[in-house]
């Protein structure tokens, strides 16, 4: 099969059809032309999938020369292995469900078709970067991902607010793949190829701790850092919240903002060979988790509290990465995708019938009325907290005993922050769905479940999230982890350099995490549904450590302060001083001594012949004089 | 012959504009005329014989200099893009009621038959003779349809310009006093010049400053932003867009081949200047209000870096800056195209009084964003194959030195996505009765800089395989 390039033809197809044919095509049909176009790109991802699994051999398509002059050989080229696989279904099957949700979320918006063809575009760059063949058609959909992201967090442009969190979130995202392009290039100059199977071929022959592999990695890891919101290019992530709620879902959940994980995953050998870049990441990752999850339990709007936790779920997979459970990140990608697009969407759900309400204090008792929405939140939520045997569990289990083997104090933090996972979810939950409503009237006479457009992909997802756990039960459960053995192939070369546990630890080690988050869910559930305390209004002077968390660690007026004030007052400086009175003022200055100099030497040329006598005379005493002299 | 039929199409149809006293007539005459001249490069692009483009005669005074144009790949190129940009130039002036249009339009085909002359001269007599040619229509261009100060700031301009073009009058005469007797001007006899290790530095210099100043690299680009700003929008178009090309090609052309010994020494510094520049006209980019000058600014940043990718002297930076040659004067010209469309309906280029244009003209707002978007060099593109060959490049000469210069990725998305939003986005500012989006006429000029954008973008190699072997006789 090598018509696998077409994958990401058929979203592009879409782009152009609702995005130009505007006119021609009524505004119903723009989202079952955009859904339709994925769901024929996920049909084609199963056969690839199937093919693969079946054994067969991956595909590399190389479809044009993209630059091809000299040493550098640079194809449009496509690499179809198992991982990629993975990722064509979960961008292709999350995709297509958070699509058909949208034909519902989105029918009253006057701007449908525009919506639909951007975010058929951003399914053409995400396929782009996961089929990318090359480090070049990878940052391709990796750039092209930003600007669809871009372009859909400001989709309702009339509202600066949404403007501004657009252009930071590109603007951030520009200066890690600064890095990323640095690295290619650096890349390039080692390996004298952009293509993966040449350069992780030739990279087998380093030694673990070589200086460039250092660099590179180090390279990359920041392109990771700005696509993935970790420390320290994440701030982005919670204002993008700004767009449409099924974007949140798709783009700053589910796929895209997981790039920076696959792309580690994709380069895995390069990153093995580095155990100084593996440091970092597990690091990065770690206090990435924690420091989010510790402002998710402070944030009062629906939207942020899963943004702040998706940031420190992508923690989490980089501490994976990190001690080297490659095979660990992609399964928690691969469960997060399901269980954090279903909380998006349900979030979506609970905002579309309260028409637009976003903050948990206002709502309250919508158990009743969304009965389909509730029910799913629950299992999403059950299964980010890691309840077995729901999917998350399996996952982040999976990572909390590879953490363990590496470093317990690293595991001591993480288990930690699944704590705080557990209590910000469950403090949502009960905030939202139990009790007495706290909005208007008039909210509440309007609110109603949510269409079934909306609501079969929210069961579909449902079901994900609670048996998607089962691809990879470990050994302890008597599995033997599928999901594993199948991306072996890709990832298999991988050492983890910890010992292997004896059962009976990995036993203990479950059963505390378990009974930590028991005991966590109960905490929540005494606070905030049996003492029913409401989170403090806005305004209202709070304690030092939760001022903190509130204003998040006040991340943004840092950074406002060493970067964006500091630049604005230089570029003032240069226009003013450097430019006007420097270097133009020379230039203006040597232009007025010449016209000064010509001015002052016009007199000479009076005109009057008498004077032009004198002067010769004076001329030749002056020649006489000097001859004599000599 | 057929190069030098375009060169008489091009005069002619200038002579037949300034003769036609009016200016409906007049602007047909030149549009045809511009269309016919594209159609014939395209043609000899095509056909790619030297048949169709060599010619070359002995100026009288048997003194070796001759009337010589060719066509090698690097000139095909940029004789295509002035040739595919004046038509578009001309439309877009189409509805101005500018005074005395049968001279602005003389003036413009005037230019470009001086432009492309300057890109097929092969003769270093030539060549300097239609450098100077090309400075005339354009200083009455801006000198007499420019806006606020125009007579002070187009004569600084000028006199700027006529001085580093002294630097390069005496570099091509002391190598042309260089060649052996009898003396010839033509570029095989100058390359063949065996320069001592000082002249070749002076030669250099000399070459550098010209050229500097043409581009303009930093610190020798104050009379740029004032030009752009003050100049109609085609005086800007011709300058942004074509004119300034003169100078990386001056580059390519003579430093390079003729200077590699004295660019191995020196080449650091003109790098250096580059680079600086790009940094400190991004920084001052981002708090312009008028946005012609933020564009100027943007402009000095960009051809910063196509000049440093010339100046690393290797295969890849070199190619960059072929290729970004091209899709700087597509995306310029856009850009400004797209301001005037603005300024016409507005009767203001000040961002801060603009605001909410997509609302009212989608399609408008569409064609600006694309424009932006390739000036922000995103892949798919033209402006990323540019830079990442020109990074690629600079980064093979100096690594950290590709770091600072990749700034820019992120400084150009800082200005022009903030001016994007400003201009565009938000609530209207300005609600005007009659207002209308895009007309065909303005569709017309736009959509042939799209399919550039999207062709160079996607497959650069129609464009660089054209100039590849060119590119690779430089070298060596």
């Amino acid at each position: 099969m090598h018509e696998f390039w077409l994958i990401p033809i058929f979203p592009l197809i879409g782009f152009l059809v609702t995005g130009f044919g505007f006119r021609l095509i009524p505004r119903q049909y723009s989202g079952l032309i955009a859904s339709l176009a994925v769901l024929v790109s996920f049909v084609f991802s199963i056969i690839a999938f199937v093919s693969l699994k079946n054994g067969n051999q991956p595909i590399s398509i190389t479809l044009f020369d993209w630059i091809q002059a000299g040493n550098l050989s640079l194809g449009f080229s496509f690499h179809i292995d198992q991982l990629t696989s993975l990722m064509l279904l979960v961008v292709t099957g999350v995709g297509f469900l958070i699509h058909v949700y949208s034909i519902g979320y989105m029918h009253e918006d006057a701007g449908v078709n525009r919506f639909f063809s951007y975010m058929n575009l951003f399914m053409f760059s995400m396929l782009l970067l996961v089929m990318a063949g090359n480090f070049v058609v990878m940052f391709i959909g990796w750039e092209g991902v930003g600007l669809c992201s871009y372009l859909l967090i400001g989709f309702w442009f009339k509202d600066h607010a949404n403007n501004n969190a657009a252009k930071k979130a590109f603007i951030m995202n520009r200066i890690g793949d600064l890095g990323f392009l640095l690295g290619m290039f650096l890349i390039f100059r080692t390996f004298g190829s952009l293509e993966f199977t040449t350069v992780f071929e030739k990279a087998k022959s380093f030694s673990s701790g070589d200086p460039t592999l250092l660099a590179i990695t180090i390279l990359l890891f920041i392109g990771a850092t700005g696509k993935s919101a970790q420390i320290p290019l994440f701030t982005w992530l919670p204002d993008a919240m700004a767009g449409p709620t099924p974007v949140s879902a798709l783009i700053h959940a589910a796929t895209m903002v997981t790039a920076g994980v696959y792309m580690v995953a994709r380069c895995n050998i390069l990153f093995i060979l580095s155990p100084v870049t593996m440091q970092i990441i597990a690091w990065t990752g770690l206090v990435t988790a924690l420091m989010a999850a510790m402002i998710a339990m402070m944030q009062n709007d629906i939207k942020k509290v899963l943004a702040y936790s998706t940031i420190s779920q992508l923690g989490y997979m980089f501490l994976a990465l990190g001690v080297g459970s490659f095979t660990g990140a992609m399964f928690h990608l691969t469960t997060h995708a399901f269980f954090k697009a279903l909380l998006f969407l349900g979030a979506g759900s609970v905002i579309h019938a309260l028409g637009g309400e976003q903050d948990i204090r206002k709502m309250g008792g919508l158990s009743g009325k969304l009965r389909t929405t509730f029910i799913t939140f629950l299992i999403a939520t059950l299964a980010i907290a890691g309840i077995p045997p729901l999917s998350g569990f399996f996952s982040k289990d999976e990572i909390l005993m590879e953490v363990y083997k590496s470093n317990p104090v690293m595991w001591a933090f993480a288990l930690a922050g699944a704590l705080l996972t557990t209590f910000y979810m469950f403090r949502l939950l009960f905030l939202v769905f139990p009790g007495k409503f706290r909005g208007t009237q008039k909210q509440e006479e309007h609110m109603h479940e949510s269409p079934a457009v909306m609501t079969v992909p929210l069961l579909i997802l449902a079901v994900l999230a609670a048996i998607g756990g089962f691809m990879g039960i470990p050994a302890l459960f008597g599995g033997s982890h599928n999901l594993g053995s199948f991306l072996k192939p890709v990832l298999g070369s991988v050492q983890t350099n910890g010992t292997e546990l004896s059962t009976g630890i990995e036993w203990m080690l479950i059963i505390i995490t378990l009974l930590f988050t028991a005991s966590s869910i109960l905490l929540a559930w005494w606070i905030y549904s049996k003492k029913k305390v409401i989170p403090i209004a806005d305004g209202v002077e709070l304690p030092a450590l939760k001022s903190l968390l509130s204003r998040k660690f006040y991340v943004d007026e840092i950074y406002d302060f060493l970067f964006v004030k500091p630049f604005s007052w230089l570029s003032d400086v240069f226009h003013r001083f450097i430019e006007v009175k420097g270097i133009d003022a020379v230039v203006n200055g040597i232009g007025n001594l010449v016209i000064r100099t010509g001015n002052t030497l016009r007199l000479i040329q009076t005109g009057n012949t008498g004077f032009y006598m004198f002067v010769m005379v004076i001329g030749i005493i002056l020649i006489l004089l000097l001859n004599l002299l000599i | 012959m057929i190069l030098l039929v375009i060169l008489l199409i091009a005069l002619l149809t200038s002579a037949l504009s300034f003769m036609s006293q009016e200016g409906f007539r007049a602007k047909w005459i030149a549009f045809s005329g511009s269309i016919l001249v594209f159609i014939l490069s395209v043609y000899i692009t095509i056909n790619n014989c030297e048949c169709h483009t060599t010619f070359d005669r002995a100026l009288a005074g048997n003194f070796g200099a001759h009337f010589s144009i060719g066509m090698d790949g690097l000139s095909n190129l940029l004789i295509l893009l002035t040739t595919f940009l004046t038509p578009l130039i001309i439309l877009s002036a189409f509805n101005r009621t500018y005074r005395r249009p049968h001279v602005f339009y003389g003036l413009i085909m005037m230019m470009e038959m001086a432009l492309i002359g300057v890109f097929s001269a092969r003769d270093g007599l030539m060549f300097y003779i239609f450098w100077e040619l090309a400075l005339i229509p354009i200083y009455f261009i801006c000198g007499l349809w420019g806006s606020t100060d125009k007579i002070r700031i187009t004569f600084k301009f000028f006199v700027y310009t006529l001085l580093g073009s002294l630097f390069m009058l005496i570099a091509l005469i002391s190598l042309y006093l260089a060649t052996p007797t009898p003396h010839s001007f033509s570029f095989e006899a100058l390359y063949a010049v065996r320069m001592s290790p000082h002249m070749e530095t002076l030669v250099f210099a000399a070459f550098f400053v010209a050229f500097a100043i043409k581009i303009p690299i930093f610190p020798f680009h104050t009379w740029q932003p004032d030009t752009y700003t003050t100049a109609p929008y085609q005086g800007s178009m011709l300058l942004a867009g074509i004119m300034l090309k003169m100078g990386i090609y001056g580059i390519l052309r003579f430093i390079i081949p003729l200077c590699p010994n004295a660019l191995a020494e020196w080449g650091w510094l003109a790098v250096l200047l580059s680079v600086t520049g790009i940094i400190y006209a991004s920084v001052i980019a981002i708090r312009q209000d008028n946005l012609k000058r933020m564009i100027a600014y943007a402009s000095i940043a960009h051809v910063g870096l196509i000049a440093a990718g010339a100046f690393v002297l290797n295969a890849e930076g070199i190619r960059g800056a072929t290729i970004q040659m091209i899709s700087h004067g597509i995306n310029v010209v856009g850009l400004f195209a797209m301001i005037e469309m603005i300024q016409v309906r507005f009767k203001t280029r000040k961002i801060s009084e603009l605001g909410g244009i997509a609302g009212q003209a989608p399609v408008m707002a569409t064609f600006f964003m694309i424009m932006i978007l390739a000036t922000v060099a995103l892949p798919l593109t033209n402006g990323f194959v540019g830079e990442f060959l020109l990074l690629l490049g600079i980064f093979e000469y100096m690594p950290w030195v590709a770091g600072v210069a990749g700034l820019t990725i992120v400084f150009t998305a800082v200005y022009l996505l903030w001016m994007n939003q400003r201009v565009m986005f938000g609530k209207p500012k300005l609600i005007l009765p009659d207002f209308n989006d895009l007309t065909t006429r303005e569709i017309l000029i736009l959509s042939p800089l799209v399919i550039m954008i999207l062709w160079i973008g996607i497959y650069p190699a129609t464009f660089l395989n054209i100039a590849e072997p060119a590119l690779l006789g430089l070298i060596h």
